[in-house]
């Protein structure tokens, strides 16, 4: 038997795995979208858009800030850890950022619900401070709590990445630009961070894309309209059994998802090759 | 001159402070909430800190009708079944991937990151209709196959990076000295890359342990597990019971970030998804 055939005998079970648990039911799931008692048609979309414009702006929106602040906070973190002079600072950093990088997503739900609610410890501890009266606390549990949750269990594993390829840079590019006089803002933000946007992009669109299909997080913090397609998603099949709307909700987070993830199958491949 | 330098330097300790401490807070704030209430008996707006602590609703939760032992031992018979499966899949593929020739080779790795790559909320979805179809719907398998083909790619890709860190020449030595392909691969191959498939071993064990749109899909009602009970508690408005359930998946996770780099090696990290 040559090595190919033996090769792809042995990665053929774990493919199949994929094939028939993932690729076959998204198949499914495009189809069913195209799908109205039986026949073709595009009733299914007709129904989506009427109900749910506003709520697929809301995701797209809420997603995409949540992107920008993971990014910003992953280039500071990883910044600092970088080009910080005092090791104890740094390394109080590194111990801080990466806490809650394993938290699963429907405890991070858990923790915000008690953390930003009414009388959660952000608004007890501001009124304790002094900054505001009990009366004037107020419930972030709603976009706001989304964003918050989506940037503390993101931003790590972001951040990890970024600050790992920022530290296997060429030291020697940045210390000639710090004895030129450049600020560390500057080299930052003009020597250090064009070398690791691929992997900043890389990381991001993961994120991106996680955070489309996480549905814990929407139904825990903010499960009434508008919120997110997920929680849609699993209204529309547990409330009606509405499979087709259901896939046209799914197609749609699969467009703007893969959008994204079309980037990243480019960067990697190019990488590869 | 020195003094007033070391002075500068230890008022930078101001603004670092200040931005280390608003971290701190945001960070463990959440955490340190969620324990209180794992703790309280009483606590409404606006009291800054719980009126009565006690552990009552620990004894709820571990009572034998609270319903969380039987959600943490589904949990754990779950999650232990997924990483049999994964490992049985993924160690022929690792190996396949890291020292034969095969065709396509970046190809079949990217296709194992399509279930992450993608929202995979109404892939769930369908897997209900058809496992209700053939009989997988709630029940334990059901949910350990859709937690394999989530988890399968931490599996095949660090299992693929631990084959590949492997010097060749050991296993060379091993044939030359008369030792059969297979022999070989368990006496040599296996026992060197133990240490990055543990490590793989453990990130399967805590993606199906934090599982919870395929669990939700598939299992609920029938296979009851910690994240979905922390769901029905949660909505129910039962912050105890709820913040208890968080904290029994928090603590795996919250371990594994402190041992992960004692079993995922410099060497094969770099390795990773290559």
């Amino acid at each position: 038997m040559s090595r190919r055939l033996l090769g792809l005998l042995l990665v053929l079970p774990a493919l199949a795995v994929i094939a028939l648990l993932f690729i076959l039911p998204l198949i499914m799931s495009a189809v069913g979208a195209f799908q109205v008692d039986g026949a073709f048609g595009w009733g299914n979309f007709v129904k989506t858009f009427d109900l749910y414009t506003k709520d697929i702006i809301f995701t797209v929106v809420i997603v995409s800030l949540s992107t920008v602040l993971i990014g910003l906070a992953s280039i500071a973190i990883g910044g600092y850890l970088t080009l910080g002079n005092n090791p104890v600072a740094v390394s109080i950093l590194r111990f801080l950022y990466r806490w809650p990088m394993f938290i699963p997503f429907i405890v991070v739900g858990q923790l915000m619900r008690t953390f930003l609610a009414k009388n959660g410890m952000m608004n007890n501890a501001a009124v304790s401070l002094g900054l505001m009266t009990p009366m004037e606390t107020m419930s972030f549990l709603d976009w706001r709590g989304i964003v918050f949750a989506f940037v503390w269990k993101q931003t790590p594993f972001v951040a990890l990445l970024v600050a790992g390829a920022m530290a296997s840079l060429n030291r020697d590019t940045i210390e000639a630009a710090r004895n030129l006089g450049a600020s560390k803002l500057r080299v930052l933000f003009e020597i250090i961070v064009p070398q690791v946007a691929v992997t900043l992009t890389v990381g991001l669109i993961l994120s991106f894309v996680t955070m489309m299909s996480v549905l814990s997080v929407p139904l825990m913090i903010n499960a009434q309209s508008p919120t997110m397609l997920t929680a849609d998603i699993a209204f529309r099949v547990n409330a009606y059994g509405d499979y087709g709307v259901a896939n046209a909700l799914g197609l749609i987070s699969l467009v703007l998802a893969s959008s994204v993830a079309w980037i990243y199958l480019r960067i990697s491949l190019k990488e590869r090759t | 001159m020195t003094a007033l330098r070391n002075n500068l330097s230890a008022l930078w300790w101001v603004p670092r402070g200040i931005v280390f401490g608003l971290m701190a807070f945001f960070i463990f704030g959440p955490l340190f909430n969620m324990l209180l209430w794992t703790v309280t008996e009483k606590w409404y707006f606006p009291h800054t800190f719980p009126l009565e602590y006690g552990f009552s609703s620990w004894e709820k939760v571990f009572a034998p009708r609270g319903g969380a032992l039987e959600s943490l031992g589904n949990s754990l018979v779950v999650a232990l079944l997924t990483v049999v499966v994964s490992l049985a899949l993924a160690i022929p593929a690792g190996y396949a991937l890291a020292r034969l020739k095969l065709p396509l080779r970046g190809v079949i790795l990217l296709a194992f990151l399509i279930p992450q790559a993608f929202p995979n909320l109404t892939v769930y979805v369908n897997i209900a209709r058809i496992f209700y179809e053939i009989g997988l719907n709630g029940t334990i398998p059901g949910v350990v196959l859709v937690h394999v083909s989530h988890g399968l790619v931490y599996a095949v890709w660090i299992a693929t990076a631990a084959f590949s860190a492997i010097d060749p020449e050991l296993e060379q030595a091993a044939r030359n000295i008369g030792a059969g392909a297979l022999r070989t691969f368990r006496d040599v191959t296996l026992p060197l890359a133990a240490p990055g498939l543990m490590a793989s071993a453990i990130f399967v064990f805590l993606e199906s342990l934090d599982e919870f749109t395929g669990s939700y899909f598939v299992g609920a009602p029938d296979v009851n597990m910690l994240p979905l009970l922390l769901y029905t508690t949660a909505s129910g408005g039962n912050y105890q019971i709820a913040s208890i359930t968080a904290l029994l998946l928090l603590v795996p996770s919250l371990v594994f970030m402190a041992v992960v780099e004692r079993f995922l090696k410099a060497d094969v990290l770099s390795r990773v998804g290559q």
